[in-house]
């Protein structure tokens, strides 16, 4: 595949990995935060884990949209689809998000409501076209990569003149999300949030630029390198936040220039700007309610906000005490510390946001990592 | 017993009505004027509820059944008549068996045009007679419209062992060698192409082959060397290393550089979010051989046109957990699970 190989190639890996080993200091430690989903997916997916050196951490961050959505979000979308008349259009990964008492879209759908697996939110809005009897509800969700479509999908809507479709915003923001990590609160029982930069999300950055990263590498002293998804972006993301922490600098640079620019897509954030507004408060799996951390429709397209036009009121529902996503999506802990990892909290039965989708922290080392502990324990046991 | 008078079908506007599923004369015109022609054999001209067959004396038989229920009905490179025709009968010859005899069973949908009936069971006829394993029994179903999708189809296939073959999923033993007959996740993206909802255009065809000449041949050239076959189909791959990991007890250790993964397939996964990995086949076979029989194995298989990128991919390891490892192709190691749920695009 032109454009992707050469981004995979593992002869350069193996390079990049070399020098990673060389400039490493070895009389320290390097923790970073991969924030996106995205990005952990490649980690896991290519093992690049096995490539950096044993003083080098990944810690998987709360950047995968459909893992943080909190139970009562997915609650408030299956009640909205058992009423009369309406579809839930949603993306597929939603369908297995657990809500209260282990119902899902998935079991919903089963049971007879009328929920579509699309791939664009603009289906949605043909769903709508096509269906006019039908009160068709997007289930909106992503961080500001996925933003700028859903604004579309209104645009659309309102240029069409369709008065059966609507949206159930839940979009979010990354860096309030990565301010809301570094401010955590820490008891004096818990091991500290240890990260001393972050691999931040290029599909992002396309959209925001690299503004928004500014006050992290400035406030908070934590360097910023924005990388592209494939695993050669991300191994050199990592020898750029090395290089830094060696030099003493805290900045934000931008490892990926074939598609990220300082400004971001200006057009997307006026079209965006224009439509939503930032909502007080939202909930997230894992981290709690976060102020000023996601969007809502504005005032001017209430008649396509389904929070509204519904009169949603989300219930807080809480989440099995003895899940660890907070402490693993803050890096305090690691997935395999968390006592339901494995036992009750699988794939198949997922309890909290990091196994929910396959790029969550959890999901990620069960799928791909497990066996890495696995080789160490062995490794121990022939020593020993 | 008198002639019955024979009315004609309109092949060209008729659809199926519950009638046709009555038992009355309209079934009876729906499997003379679609059914009886495409599939003729003499053990389905004897005309009865029950097929008479000659089994070769003294062989084990071995039974397999499966339904097919894909969507779209027709997809490149076949449809469900001919899937349900190789499916059943690659069961049969994982096992090292002979396929002898198919039977058929139809559920078909109210509504659904006599025309696209016709297609899939010549498709399915002209299959059956390629591979020499002739439908000897049927049976056809209508359901009301909205209680089916089209037509579902489900066959049953009988096959003659070998004397002393035992090749089983149970076999593999640390050592042993893992051979994969072709390119994965064909028949996979050939589907997800045609899906209404999803549109990209791409040249891939389905892989969906019968694959007991293949086999034949690689029984001839490893003898009992070789100890187990599977097709990689729902799951792919991923799915079918784990069951025979599980199955046997071992783990295996497998090399992403030597799986075949062709171009263009790899471009639609990636543009899917699906690994290919983790993508259905039709036409592939794993095979686990012990060392010695691997290299006449895999000259044998390459020999034949359905085994031409043959390839070695890995071994079977000692392994409590019984996982499957790879090395990626990127130089790194990672777990192959099984596929939790479906495998779906990434949203961001």
């Amino acid at each position: 595949m032109k454009y992707v190989d050469e981004y995979r190639d593992g002869a350069l890996a193996r390079q990049i990995a070399a020098t990673i080993a060389a400039v490493a200091h070895p009389d320290r430690t390097y923790a970073f935060m991969e924030f996106c989903g995205g990005h952990t997916h490649a980690i896991s997916r290519y093992g690049i884990e096995d490539l950096l050196p044993a003083n080098l951490r990944l810690i998987h961050g709360p950047g995968c949209p459909v893992c943080v959505l909190p139970t009562g979000r997915i609650d408030d979308a299956i009640r909205l689809v058992q009423r009369p008349g309406v579809t839930l259009c949603t993306y597929g990964d939603l369908m297995r998000v657990p809500g209260s008492k282990g119902a899902s879209l998935l079991k919903a759908k089963a049971a007879g409501a009328d929920i579509r697996m699309i791939y664009s939110s603009l289906d949605a809005v043909a769903i709508a076209e096509a269906e006019p009897a039908r009160d068709v509800v997007f289930f909106a969700i992503g961080f500001e990569t996925t933003t700028p479509p859903t604004a579309v999908a209104i645009r659309q809507a309102v240029s069409k003149g369709l008065t059966n479709f609507s949206v159930f915003c839940n979009h979010v923001l990354t860096p309030v999300a990565m301010r809301a990590i570094l401010e955590t609160p820490v008891a004096p029982n818990e091991p500290p949030i240890a990260i001393d930069g972050f691999v931040g999300p290029a599909h992002v950055s396309t959209i925001i630029g690299m503004e928004p990263y500014r006050e992290f590498a400035e406030t908070y002293r934590k360097p910023v390198v924005i990388a592209g998804f494939e695993p050669l972006d991300v191994m050199q993301a990592i020898l750029m936040l090395v290089r830094q922490i060696n030099d003493q600098r805290a900045e934000v640079e931008n490892q990926y220039i074939r598609a990220v620019t300082a400004a971001g897509n200006v057009t997307a954030q006026k079209l965006c700007d224009e439509i939503f507004e930032i909502r007080e408060n939202f909930e997230w799996r894992g981290l709690g309610v976060v102020p000023a951390s996601a969007l809502r429709l504005r005032d001017a397209y209430a008649a396509f906000d389904a929070e509204r036009r519904f009169s949603v009121a989300t219930i807080h529902a809480d989440d099995n005490p003895a899940c660890e996503c907070g402490a693993i999506l803050r890096g305090q802990k690691k997935p395999a510390e968390c006592k339901l990892f494995g036992t009750v909290c699988t794939p198949e039965t997922p309890t909290g946001a990091c196994m929910v989708s396959s790029e969550g922290a959890c999901a990620a080392h069960w799928t791909y990592g497990r066996f890495r502990e696995h080789q160490t324990k062995a490794a121990v046991q022939m020593a020993s | 017993m008198t002639k019955t008078y024979r009315r004609k079908l309109d092949m060209k506007h008729g659809r199926v009505d519950l009638t046709h599923g009555s038992g009355g004369r309209a079934m009876a015109d729906l499997i003379a004027g679609i059914f009886r022609d495409a599939f003729a054999n003499e053990f389905l001209d004897q005309g009865n509820d029950q097929a008479n067959l000659p089994v070769p004396a003294g062989r084990r038989m071995v039974m397999t059944t499966d339904a097919y229920v894909v969507s779209p009905l027709f997809f490149p490179g076949g449809d469900i008549g001919s899937l349900a025709v190789h499916g059943t009968v690659n069961d049969l010859a994982m096992g090292g068996a002979t396929p002898l005899y198919l039977s058929a069973s139809f559920i078909i949908e109210e509504g659904f045009p006599f025309a696209d009936l016709k297609r899939i069971a010549d498709s399915m006829g002209a299959t059956s007679r390629e591979a020499g394993v002739p439908v000897v029994t049927g049976d056809t179903k209508v359901v009301e419209r909205g209680k089916a999708d089209g037509v579902f189809i489900s066959t049953t296939g009988i096959g003659a062992l070998p004397d002393g073959l035992a090749l089983s999923g149970d076999r593999a033993e640390p050592g042993d060698v893992v051979v994969l007959s072709g390119s994965i996740g064909d028949h996979g993206v050939a589907i997800m192409s045609r899906r209404e909802n999803l549109t990209f255009e791409t040249a891939i065809l389905s892989d969906s082959a019968a694959l007991h000449g293949l086999v034949a041949a690689m029984l001839a050239a490893a003898g009992p060397h070789l100890k187990l076959m599977r097709d990689p189909t729902r799951g792919g791959l991923a799915a079918t290393l784990n069951e025979l990991a599980h199955q046997s007890g071992v783990g295996f250790r497998i090399d992403e550089a030597t799986i075949p993964v062709k171009p263009q397939v790899a471009a639609a996964c990636e543009l899917l979010g699906l690994d290919p990995l983790f993508v259905a086949n039709e036409g592939k076979l794993v095979a686990v051989v012990a060392p010695a029989g691997a290299a006449a194995l895999l000259t044998a298989m390459r020999a034949h046109p359905l085994g031409r990128e043959a390839a070695i991919i890995g071994s079977a390891v000692a392994c409590e957990h019984r996982f499957v490892q790879m090395t990626t192709a990127f130089g790194g190691g990672r777990i192959v699970d099984w596929l939790s749920g479906e495998q779906l695009p990434r949203i961001c």
